[in-house]
């Protein structure tokens, strides 16, 4: 059988690639797929622990941790095509009215 | 023969978890947004069956239906609605990408020493509990100067033939009712906030050409926000 640590191994690097993609791509779609990718990878973490500890505790986070994730999936989408339509662009470098 | 069978799942989470590893890296890498989302979707399902393996089965299940057949299809069609084009000389990496670079190398590295393999191998024996009922009894202690406390303790039944969504469903129904209610009405706002912002107002040209109920509906809607103003 696997190891939990292998698990965890597995989970830290999609977490890792999922930071990378947040912090370096200019394309909003794909920042949000990134932040998608890293709740997964959390996901693993509680899998993989709650079958070395034998408790249902980490799946029932894992169910609460996919309804955020879709949840903040729509309202994202949403705020994107709303951009879009503002601004005609998906770039996360274009959108800076904040900045000073 | 006997060592390959042995050997079966941790050689399925090799090729499962390279896979996943691979495709993680072409959603980053991958210049057009549909090619990232369907990446994505191979990642989801390579992790959804790390979750078949670890016993969680109602979990692997959802993990498909919601990220697979939900949040991918959303995905989908908002990219193929803002319907960007790339032009191929476009740079795709924000201009913060050398950190980012160190930030990722920083945390994996990090991550990959914390870990410190060997360390999680023990396993807890009592498998069973992942497919068991939890039953909330009360038991009754009684102290040496004669009174009597009860305690709360929480009994695992194994009823024959209760399998892991049964055991879910029981936790999330009976200690995680308030939680999942709760979710519930997160949900509900999340549809309602989405909704209310990727809503559009009308354009002058599409006033003109919109079909009449339509029309009627706008006006009814300013009607009603002269009301409310008033």
């Amino acid at each position: 059988m696997p190891s939990t640590s292998s698990y965890l191994i597995l989970s830290g690097a999609l977490f890792s690639i999922g930071l990378l993609g947040v912090i370096i791509r200019r394309n909003m779609i794909t920042v949000l797929m990134s932040i998608e990718l890293m709740l997964n990878a959390v996901n693993i973490n509680f899998i993989a622990f709650s079958h070395q500890l034998a408790s249902l505790e980490g799946q029932i986070f894992t169910i609460f941790v996919i309804t955020v994730a879709a949840g903040e999936a729509a309202v994202g989408l949403a705020i994107i095509i709303q951009l879009y339509r503002l601004k005609s662009t998906v770039n996360v470098d274009e959108v800076r009215e904040l900045n000073g | 023969m006997d060592s390959l069978t042995a050997n079966m799942p941790l050689l399925v989470f090799m090729i499962v978890g390279a896979i996943a590893f691979a495709s993680s890296i072409l959603v980053v890498a991958m210049r057009n947004p549909v090619h990232s989302a369907l990446f994505l979707l191979l990642t989801f399902l390579c992790v959804a069956v790390l979750f078949f393996m670890r016993g969680a089965e109602f979990v692997g299940t959802v993990q498909v239906l919601v990220y697979a057949g939900g949040i991918m299809v959303l995905f989908l069609f908002v990219v193929m609605l803002i319907n960007v084009r790339h032009l191929p000389d476009e740079r795709v990496l924000s201009s913060f990408w050398k950190g980012g670079f160190a930030v990722f190398l920083g945390l994996f590295i990090l991550m990959i020493t914390l870990v410190r393999p060997g360390v999680y191998h023990d396993e807890v024996a009592n498998k069973n509990r992942l497919q068991a009922i939890p039953k909330h009894v009360v038991r009754r202690i009684h102290n040496a100067d004669g009174t009597v406390t009860r305690k709360n303790i929480v009994r695992y039944t194994h009823p024959k033939g209760v399998g892991n969504s049964e055991a879910v469903g029981t936790l999330l129904y009976s200690d995680y009712l308030v939680p999942f209610e709760i979710a519930s009405l997160f949900l509900l706002v999340a549809m309602i906030g989405a909704i209310v912002i990727g809503k559009r107002e009308l354009s002058a040209v599409e006033e003109e050409t919109a079909p009449a109920y339509m029309l009627e509906r706008v006006e009814t809607e300013k009607e009603v926000k002269e009301s409310m103003s008033a």
